[in-house]
C-alpha cells in the first residue's frame, strides 16, 4: 500500500478497519525520515524503538477489542519545546542539549491518552525565536519544496515534517506566527488556537502571554482532529480557559452558510509580493463563488503590531530565560579555566596598580552565570534577552513595556470592532514565499517584518489558520490566513475545509 | 540619660503563612525535610512549568490584612522581581509590586509600664510573595562547596511593611510582639522564629537636632533578616549608636553624596551590623506583571465573608475582659499575651465558676507556672477546666482554703487524679460546724492569755488560735477558725 499522499483522516480509516496497523504506519514514516530527513533536517531526534513500542501497544489494544483513542495509532511529531518525560528537551538550544524533562506536558498526556504515537522531536529556532529555522543551534531545517530555502520558523521542523510526509500530524507553537508562517511557506495547514484554548503546561515559555500550542497537518480536517485532542482546560495552567471543547473533527465538514469575510486594505499595500497578492486575491474569489460576502474592515493599529510585538515578546523572554543560568541544569561553563581566568584578570589589574578595577572583577558565581549564558545561547536569543532587559529596566519600563501593553489593547479592540461586521478576516500569511537560507540571516529587522501579518493575532489573543492557496512560479507554496474572534476555532476550521473542498492546493506534495 | 536624637524605625516583617502547600504548587511546606525532598517541577522552575495560585494562602493573607485594618485592592496582580541567585531557580521571585493586595492599615501598640505613649503604627502595605531556597556554603571541605536546598522555594510569605513610625528599640519590640500575637490569634502562621516563619528587616536612621533648629537626617540603613526580637532590639540600639558616632565624625546626611540607603546584616554573635551591598550597585529588579498568572479580583462579599470570620483581636479581648470580669489591665495583658488556647481555657473556667478574677489568678499563676515547669502545651495539659472549676468551687464553698487547693492541684497532676480522689488521698475532710465550735471552745479555754489580748483589742493575737487549730485538725479552714474564735470571744462579754 502506498501511504504517501495520505491524510490523517484517511489513515485513521485504514487503521480502524484493520487494513493497516500502527506499527506498519509508524515504520513507514520512520523509513521515510531515515531516507530523506538528512536533506531536510525536520527532526532533531527520532526514537524508533520507543515509537514502535507505542504503536505495538495501540495495535494490541485494538486487536483485543478495547476502545482506542481519537488518534488511534497515528504518529504525531512534536516540536522540541514541549516537555516529554524522560526525553531530551533542547528547545533547539545548546543551553539544554543534555536536559531531560522530568515530567510530561499537559498536551503530551492528552496525545498519549488519545493513542497517538509520539514519533520524534522536530527542529526549531532556538527557544522558538526566529522566522526561518536558521536559529536552531543544531542544524537548519530546509524547505521540502526547495532545500535551498528556509521552511519558516520557529516551527519549521513541524511544518517541514508534514510537507515532506514524515508524519501525518505535528505539534507546533505560535508566539508571533510560528505555526502559521512555516505552514504557509511549506504548503500545509497550521492553526494557532485562541490564547487559553490549549494548555501551555509543559511548553517551554518564550513569551508567556503570546505562546500557544497548535496543530499542523495536510488538511483542515486533520488539524481539527488534532486540535480536538489537545484543546481543553488544564488546572495547571491558570491562563487556560475552562470552556467546553467542540467536536471539531465532526463539525469541520459542515460548510458555513452566508460567510462574511473581511479584508484589510493595508494587508495588500507595499511590501507584499505580487504573486502572493494574486494568489490570496484568487483565494478570496473562491470564497465568493462558495457564497461568501467580502467587505473591507479596518485594523488601524495593525501598523504598530510588529513594534509592539518586538517589545512585549523580548521582555517576557528575558524573564523566562533567566532560569537558564547553569546552576540547576543545562549548560554550565567549566569552572577550572574560569577560576584561573578570574585570578589572572585580578592579578594583572593589581600589577598595573588598578586596585579599584581589580575589586570590580566578577566573582566566580557571576562569571559562571555570564560564561554559561554566553556559551549556551545563540545570537538571536541573546539579542532578544538584551532588548527585553533594556525595555524592562528602571526608567524605560513606562516608555516601552507599558506603552506596548496599551497598544496591544488597542489592537485587540480593533479586532473586536472588525468582528462586529465580519465572521473572519482573510489575507496573506507572509509577505513573500520562502526565501533562500542565509538571505536575511544578518538582517534581523528584515526578518522581523516577515511577521507583519501574523503577530496581531498573538497580541490580540485570537485564533488564526494558515492554508495553502497557491504556488509561485518558482514552485514555492503560498499561504492564506484566516483569523476569527476568540474561541471560534470551529469557524476557522470549517472555513478552511470549505476552501479545501473547492481547491487542491493542499494535496500538492514536493518531490522528494 | 536622654540622647540628642530620635531613632526612626520602619519594619518589614516576612510571615510564613500556615498553608499545607506552597503558594504556586502542591508541594508541602513542612519544616526540616531532607534537602530538596519537598520540590516539584513547578517550585524549582523546570522549563515549561506554570504557577497556579493557592487560594488558601490568599485567604490567610486577606484575613491578616483585614485584621491589620488595611484597605483591600479589588484587583491585584502578580509581578516578577528579577535577580540572579543560585537559590532562586527561576531567576525571578513572584511577588507584588505596584498593586499589593492590601495597603494603608495600622496596628496599635502600648506599653503596660508606660515607657512610651500608646500609638497606632501605620502599615504601608502587606503583600504576598513566594520564598526562595536556601544556600549552604561549606567551606570546611577546602573546596568551598555550595549546596542548594530548594524545599523552601515557593513557600507563601506575607510581607508586612510598617511606616517609619517607631521611635525606639522598645517600640519596635512592642510592635513585633503585638503583631506576632495578632498573627497567632488569627491562626495564619505558627510564627516560629527559629524555623524562619517570621523574619524581620529594620530600616533605621536618626533625626538629630542640628544647629539652627534644623533636623539632620542620617542615611537610612536596612538591617536584613533578623530572626529574633532580641536581635532586632540589639541591632537597632547598635545601629543608632553607630550612626550617631558616624554623624559626629562625618556629618553626612540622607540624600547627600555618600548619603544613600545601604544594607547591613546583623551578626548576632559579634553584636554588630556589617555592611552588605551598596544600594547603588544593587540589581535593577525589572519588575513586570507575571504573564503566567491571572490577576485576582476580590469582591466586597468575599471581604465581608472573611471579615465575619475574624476572631476577636487581642486589644478587643483585653478591653472585654476588663469590662466583663473586672480584671485589672495588668491581668488582661498577661492573660491575652499568653495566647489563644489560654484565653479559651480561661473563658471556660470563668464561665463554670462565675468568677473571672479567681479564674484569671489560677490561669495566669498556677496553670501558667505548671505549664512552664512541665514544658507541655496547654492542649495536652491533663487538668481540663471542669476539673479545675470543681476544685475552685470547693474552695468557694469553704471546704478548704486556697493553699490546700494548691496541694490538691499538685496531687491531681502528679497522680492523674480526679478532684475527689485527690482530696481523699490527701485526707482532707470537711470539718462540720459543731465540731469546729467545740474545737474553738477548747482553744479559748486553753488560751486565756490570747483571749485577754483579743478582748484588749489586739485582734491579731487571734492568729495564735489558727496555728494550734491546724495541729489539732489539719482539715480545719484557718479563716473560719479565726472568725469563729473572734465571734465566741465577743459573745463572752467583758
Amino acid at each position: 500500500m502506498d501511504l504517501t499522499q495520505s491524510t490523517a483522516s484517511s489513515l485513521l480509516e485504514l487503521l480502524g478497519t484493520g487494513q493497516l496497523t500502527s506499527v506498519e504506519l509508524t515504520r513507514h514514516y520512520l523509513d521515510r525520515i531515515a531516507t530523506h530527513d538528512a536533506r531536510i533536517g525536520a527532526f532533531l531526534r527520532v526514537d524508533a524503538d520507543s515509537s514502535l513500542a507505542q504503536a505495538r501497544a495501540i495495535d494490541a489494544k485494538r486487536q483485543a477489542g478495547q476502545p482506542v483513542g481519537l488518534l488511534g495509532g497515528l504518529p504525531v511529531a512534536v516540536k522540541d519545546v514541549i516537555a516529554q518525560r524522560g526525553e531530551l528537551l533542547t528547545c533547539g538550544s545548546r543551553m539544554l542539549e543534555n536536559f531531560r524533562s522530568p515530567y510530561d506536558a499537559g498536551i503530551i498526556e492528552r496525545l498519549t491518552a488519545a493513542d497517538a504515537v509520539l514519533l520524534g522531536r522536530t527542529n526549531m529556532d532556538e527557544f522558538a525565536m526566529g522566522g526561518s529555522n536558521e536559529n536552531s543551534a543544531y542544524f537548519p531545517c530546509r524547505n521540502p519544496w526547495n532545500t535551498a530555502c528556509i521552511p519558516g520558523g520557529s516551527s519549521g521542523g513541524a511544518a517541514a515534517a508534514i510537507a515532506a510526509d514524515f508524519a501525518p500530524l505535528s505539534i507546533g507553537t505560535d508566539t508571533g506566527g510560528s505555526i502559521r508562517q512555516p505552514a504557509g511557506l511549506c504548503g500545509v495547514t497550521g492553526l494557532k488556537p485562541t490564547y487559553g484554548r490549549v494548555s501551555r503546561y509543559g511548553l517551554v515559555a518564550f513569551a508567556s502571554s503570546l505562546d500557544q500550542i497548535g496543530p499542523l497537518a495536510h488538511t483542515a480536517r486533520d488539524a481539527a482532529l488534532l486540535l480536538q485532542v489537545i484543546a481543553g482546560h488544564d488546572p495547571r495552567d491558570s491562563t487556560s480557559v475552562n470552556a467546553a471543547v467542540p467536536p471539531y473533527s465532526q463539525t469541520v465538514t459542515q460548510p458555513l452558510a452566508g460567510l462574511r469575510l473581511g479584508i484589510v486594505p493595508e494587508h495588500f499595500a507595499a511590501g507584499l509580493d505580487g504573486e502572493v497578492a494574486a494568489a490570496v486575491k484568487s483565494a478570496i474569489n473562491v470564497y465568493e463563488t462558495l457564497g461568501a460576502s467580502v467587505r473591507e474592515v479596518e485594523l488601524p493599529h495593525a501598523q504598530y503590531a510588529v513594534a509592539t510585538y518586538y517589545i512585549i515578546a523580548p521582555c517576557e523572554a528575558s524573564s523566562n530565560l533567566a532560569r537558564y543560568d547553569g546552576v540547576h541544569y543545562g549548560r554550565r561553563a567549566e569552572m577550572g579555566p574560569l577560576t584561573a581566568e578570574l585570578a589572572a584578570e585580578r592579578k594583572e589589574l593589581l600589577a598595573a596598580g588598578r586596585a579599584a578595577d581589580a575589586a570590580k572583577v566578577d566573582n566566580n558565581l557571576v562569571r559562571m552565570y555570564r560564561q554559561s549564558r554566553a556559551e549556551g545561547f545563540g545570537t538571536e536569543v541573546k539579542r532578544r534577552i538584551m532588548i527585553g532587559a533594556y525595555a524592562l529596566s528602571a526608567g524605560y519600563y513606562d516608555a516601552y513595556y507599558v506603552k506596548a501593553l496599551k497598544v496591544r489593547r488597542l489592537i485587540r479592540q480593533d479586532y473586536d470592532r472588525a468582528f462586529e461586521h465580519v465572521d473572519l478576516i482573510v489575507g496573506p500569511v507572509s509577505p513573500t514565499t520562502a526565501f533562500p537560507i542565509g538571505q536575511k540571516a544578518n538582517d534581523p529587522l528584515a526578518m522581523y517584518l516577515d511577521d507583519l501579518y501574523t503577530v496581531s493575532a498573538n497580541l490580540a489573543g485570537i485564533g488564526g489558520i494558515a492554508i495553502p492557496c497557491g504556488m509561485s512560479a518558482a514552485g514555492l507554496p503560498i499561504g492564506l490566513q484566516l483569523t476569527a474572534p476568540p474561541f471560534q476555532e470551529d469557524r476557522l476550521l470549517r472555513a478552511a475545509h470549505m476552501f479545501q473542498t473547492a481547491t487542491d492546493w493542499h494535496t500538492r506534495r514536493p518531490k522528494m | 540619660m536622654s540622647v540628642p536624637y530620635t531613632t526612626i524605625i520602619g519594619l518589614e516583617v516576612h510571615v510564613q503563612l500556615s498553608t499545607a502547600t506552597k503558594l504556586f504548587c502542591g508541594c508541602g511546606t513542612r519544616f526540616g525535610g531532607a534537602p530538596n525532598t519537598q520540590t516539584c517541577p513547578v517550585c524549582i522552575g523546570m522549563p515549561g512549568v506554570l504557577p497556579v495560585m493557592n487560594g488558601r494562602a490568599f485567604e490567610l493573607a486577606l484575613r491578616t490584612a483585614l485584621a491589620l485594618n488595611c484597605e483591600i485592592a479589588p484587583y491585584t496582580k502578580w509581578d516578577r522581581k528579577q535577580y540572579f541567585y543560585p537559590d532562586l531557580p527561576k531567576g525571578y521571585q513572584i511577588s507584588q509590586y505596584d498593586l499589593p493586595f492590601s495597603f494603608d492599615g495600622w496596628l496599635a501598640i502600648s506599653d503596660p509600664k508606660e515607657r512610651f505613649p500608646a500609638k497606632k503604627v501605620g502599615i504601608i502595605r502587606a503583600h504576598l510573595e513566594e520564598d526562595a531556597g536556601k544556600s549552604m556554603h561549606d567551606e570546611a571541605t577546602g573546596r568551598a562547596d555550595s549546596r542548594i536546598d530548594l524545599n523552601r522555594c515557593g513557600t507563601p510569605l506575607l510581607e508586612i511593611v510598617s511606616q517609619p513610625d517607631l521611635r525606639s528599640a522598645l517600640e519596635a519590640k512592642a510592635y513585633l510582639t503585638e503583631l506576632k500575637l495578632l498573627l497567632e490569634y488569627l491562626e495564619v502562621s505558627d510564627c516560629n522564629m527559629q524555623e524562619g516563619s517570621l523574619r524581620v528587616d529594620a530600616n533605621v536612621n536618626l533625626h538629630i537636632d542640628a544647629p539652627g533648629e534644623r533636623l539632620a537626617k542620617t542615611p537610612i540603613v536596612e538591617i536584613k533578616n533578623m530572626n529574633s526580637f532580641r536581635a532586632v532590639e540589639r541591632a537597632i540600639a547598635y545601629e543608632a549608636d553607630r550612626q550617631y558616632d558616624l554623624w559626629r565624625e562625618r556629618q553626612i546626611e540622607l540624600g547627600q553624596p555618600g548619603g544613600h540607603k545601604t544594607t547591613r546584616g546583623w551578626d548576632d554573635t559579634a553584636g554588630v551590623t556589617r555592611p552588605q551591598r551598596e544600594k547603588e550597585e544593587s540589581a535593577d529588579y525589572r519588575y513586570f506583571p507575571d504573564p503566567d498568572l491571572t490577576p485576582v479580583t476580590v469582591t466586597r462579599e468575599q471581604i465581608a465573608a472573611v471579615r465575619d470570620q475574624l476572631p476577636e483581636p487581642p486589644p478587643a479581648l483585653r478591653a472585654r475582659f476588663e469590662a466583663q470580669f473586672g480584671l485589672t489591665p495588668y491581668d488582661c495583658e498577661v492573660l491575652v499575651s499568653s495566647g489563644k488556647p489560654m484565653v479559651a481555657y480561661f473563658l471556660e473556667l470563668a464561665g463554670l465558676i462565675g468568677d473571672g478574677k479567681t479564674a484569671v489568678n489560677w490561669v495566669t499563676q498556677d496553670l501558667a507556672r505548671t505549664l512552664n515547669e512541665r514544658q507541655v502545651p496547654l492542649a495536652e495539659f491533663p487538668i481540663r477546666p471542669p476539673a479545675l472549676a470543681e476544685l475552685i468551687q470547693r474552695v468557694q464553698a469553704g471546704e478548704f482554703n486556697t493553699s490546700k487547693a494548691r496541694e490538691v492541684f499538685e496531687a491531681m497532676l502528679a497522680q492523674d487524679l480526679s478532684v475527689a480522689d485527690a482530696i481523699a488521698k490527701l485526707g482532707i475532710t470537711r470539718v462540720d460546724e459543731s465540731e469546729l465550735v467545740a474545737l474553738c471552745e477548747k482553744l479559748l479555754a486553753d488560751n486565756p492569755r490570747i483571749v485577754a489580748d483579743v478582748k484588749a483589742g489586739k485582734l491579731q493575737a487571734a492568729g495564735g488560735f489558727v496555728g494550734q487549730a491546724k495541729k489539732l485538725n489539719p482539715n480545719v479552714n484557718p479563716a473560719r477558725v479565726r472568725e469563729l474564735c473572734l465571734e465566741l470571744i465577743a459573745k463572752m462579754g467583758s
